[in-house]
């Protein structure tokens, strides 16, 4: 166990910097030149080669990219190559607490709908319910949110006007009921699909039916017995909402006008905001790997019966 | 879920079936999932007869009939350059399905698999150098890798293809948008093959120590013939179950990726790039669905039905290729 985590805990340097290597390689494999995008069309030739030196762009791969490395375990990810001026982190620190906030919301839409929806489909397995449940979630999963998002604009911000319609107000303000539910109810449809299975699992457990014999209540079985036990292998789930925060949210914050984090590397990614991007990618690469350990870990401690290898 | 009840008399004088006859006819006993197989069926067979079924030609502008609603001459109607939406959406079927099979075919079917195959039986440095390398991949956010790979590799092969229609004399490769395909399909790749060759390595994990493995070696079978004969047909079903639900994904990452304008180029339709240039990336979005809905919906609901489908496929094969989750 401890072999385990220790050996992950040290691959994970190792893994960043091979992803930031992949994205400070694709950048030199782009096209167009960050010094010539600053400067404009009508830039003459010696200016941006006086900006590129400036730049430091002039300077082979591993220069560059070992620098960027060194500065970057100082805390220092640089300046962006478009707003000129701005360090990274001031760009990125404030979006990515945005969508953290978005995705928050959508998690709690997701894990509010699905876990009971799930649960209680498992428990009606065998009436006309359970195929029903199913089956209407994986519609909405289906859903695309090109579709999903300007629908629900349409009716509850235009035609009823319960919501504002786009925009960005907190994640305490109305305008984040709409985008929450568009990220969170299919989100929804996989908690139901997982929590419905693990569900299914427990209920033929022989404890549950020893439980039952032993007449205690169907609350007290279907708590503690059952949905305690079957909400064990969601917990691996948790990665899905963290993959929300980094990118998987791009659509909608784009069709809600959020400032997010998904649309600023969306941003850097055609303007060749290269030190934007590499350092998004770190950050993000850093938190999956973290979090499926933390996950795995946590895993391992409530159910003891699990063994990391 | 039904079960059979027969008699002795039926055992004894049924004939034997194989697996696969067994299979096909458990499927086809679900309604929904035959009914998702001949949806599917269908819209694949609208992209691959395009140039048949077509009414117009889905470049041709007509400026004096834009935005039009459903008629007799325009079935879906028109956009906002007076093309034809039904015309527009069956070529756009095509690049859709056309490309995401071949990504996924080539990506996760013929590389996934031979790459699971290959570090599950020989295990030992390969194995673990594939792992790394699809650890690095999935620790990158998928969509954002997606667009990254094809916003830079663009160009790039696009010269490529020039420099090989150049040097081979033969023309018209970059204008038979040979280029997005491969585009998309590199750009997609990174997130096809892990999936499959992490699943298919650990049944290989498995098998490579079963008896009938250990009999053929000690027989002195070739590995080739171990590997593809003797194993491989012992993947397939979980093969087929994380296909089905495969395509869905990656045809919905294509959708966004011409979404984008990273993906399939105008004038060449697909439907990411019709949800796009409707609803100019999205900040349109609202005012379309309002005012033109089947501008909109047109491409979506095929997006739409395709995903569902094929999940349906999906949960049915699972069930039915493997009898013990039932």
């Amino acid at each position: 166990m401890l072999a385990y985590i220790v050996r992950r805990l040290l691959w994970t340097p190792i893994l960043l910097l091979l992803a930031a290597f992949f994205v400070f390689f694709m950048g030199t494999v782009a096209p167009g030149d960050p010094a010539e995008l600053r400067l404009g069309n009508r830039a003459t030739p010696e200016r941006v080669e006086r900006l590129r030196e400036q730049m430091g762009l002039n300077d082979p791969l591993p220069v560059r990219y070992f620098r960027f490395i060194g500065d970057a375990l100082k805390g220092d990810f640089g300046e962006s190559y478009v707003f000129q001026g701005t360090k990274v982190t001031e760009l990125i620190g404030p979006r990515l607490l945005v969508s953290l906030q978005l995705n928050l919301a959508a998690a709690v839409v997701a894990f509010g709908i699905g876990l009971p929806l799930g649960f209680y489909a498992a428990k009606k397995q065998g009436t006309a319910r359970d195929p029903a449940i199913v089956i209407t979630m994986l519609v909405l999963y289906a859903m695309p949110v090109f579709f999903t998002a300007p629908f629900l604009i349409l009716f509850f911000a235009v035609q009823l006007h319960w919501v504002p319609a786009s925009g960005w107000g907190g994640l305490f303000s109305t305008q984040v009921i709409l985008p929450a539910l568009t990220i969170g109810v299919p989100g929804a449809a996989i908690f139901v699909r997982h929590m419905r299975a693990s569900t299914l699992d427990v209920i033929g457990q022989e404890y549950v039916r020893t439980a039952k014999a032993k007449g205690m209540s169907n609350f007290v079985v279907n708590y503690r017995h059952i949905a305690r036990n079957a909400l064990l292998p969601i917990l691996t789930l948790l990665g899905f909402t963290l993959a929300g925060i980094f990118g998987g949210s791009l659509i909608v914050e784009l069709i809600y006008g959020i400032p997010g984090v998904s649309r600023l590397s969306l941003d850097a990614i055609f303007q060749r905001d290269f030190p934007v991007l590499t350092t998004f990618v770190l950050l993000g690469s850093l938190m999956l790997v973290l979090a499926n350990l933390v996950i795995d870990i946590a895993y391992t401690i409530v159910d003891p019966r699990i063994r990391l290898s | 879920m039904t079960t059979e009840v027969s008699t002795n008399d039926e055992v004894l004088t049924r004939p034997s079936i194989g697996f696969w006859r067994q299979v096909w006819s458990r499927f086809r006993r679900r309604r929904l999932a035959f009914a998702s197989l001949v949806i599917v069926t269908f819209i694949y067979m609208l992209g691959v007869l395009a140039p048949v079924i077509q009414t117009h030609d889905y470049q041709d502008t007509n400026l004096l009939k834009t935005q039009q609603g459903p008629d007799t001459e325009n079935w879906l109607g028109t956009d906002r350059l007076g093309r034809d939406i039904y015309t527009r959406v069956v070529w756009g079927i095509q690049s859709t399905v056309i490309i995401t099979l071949a990504t996924f075919i080539t990506g996760s079917l013929i590389l996934g698999v031979t790459m699971g195959l290959v570090a599950g039986y020989f295990r030992g440095w390969l194995d673990a150098m594939i792992m790394r390398v699809g650890e690095v991949i999935s620790a990158f956010p998928d969509i954002l890798l997606i667009i990254l790979l094809a916003a830079t590799l663009r160009p790039r092969i696009n010269d490529f293809v020039r420099n090989l229609e150049d040097s081979t004399g033969i023309s018209g490769i970059v204008s038979s948008g040979v280029v997005d395909y491969l585009v998309i399909g590199i750009a997609l790749l990174p997130l096809s093959w892990f999936g499959m060759m992490r699943l298919v390595r650990g049944q290989v994990l498995a098998l490579r120590e079963a008896e009938y493995v250990e009999a053929a070696r000690a027989m002195g079978t070739s590995t080739p013939r171990i590997l593809f004969r003797h194993i491989l047909p012992n993947v397939v079903s979980p093969v087929i179950v994380s296909v089905s639900f495969g395509i869905g994904a990656i045809a919905l990452s294509e959708v966004v990726l011409s979404f984008l304008g990273l993906g399939v180029q105008p004038p060449r339709p697909s439907l990411g790039v019709m949800i796009g240039e409707v609803t100019a990336r999205g900040g349109a979005s609202v005012s379309v669905l309002r005012d033109h809905p089947e501008q909109l919906l047109s491409p979506i609901i095929v997006v739409w039905l395709l995903i569902f489908c094929w999940n349906i496929i999906g949960d049915a094969l699972n069930d039915v290729l493997n009898p013990r989750a039932r």
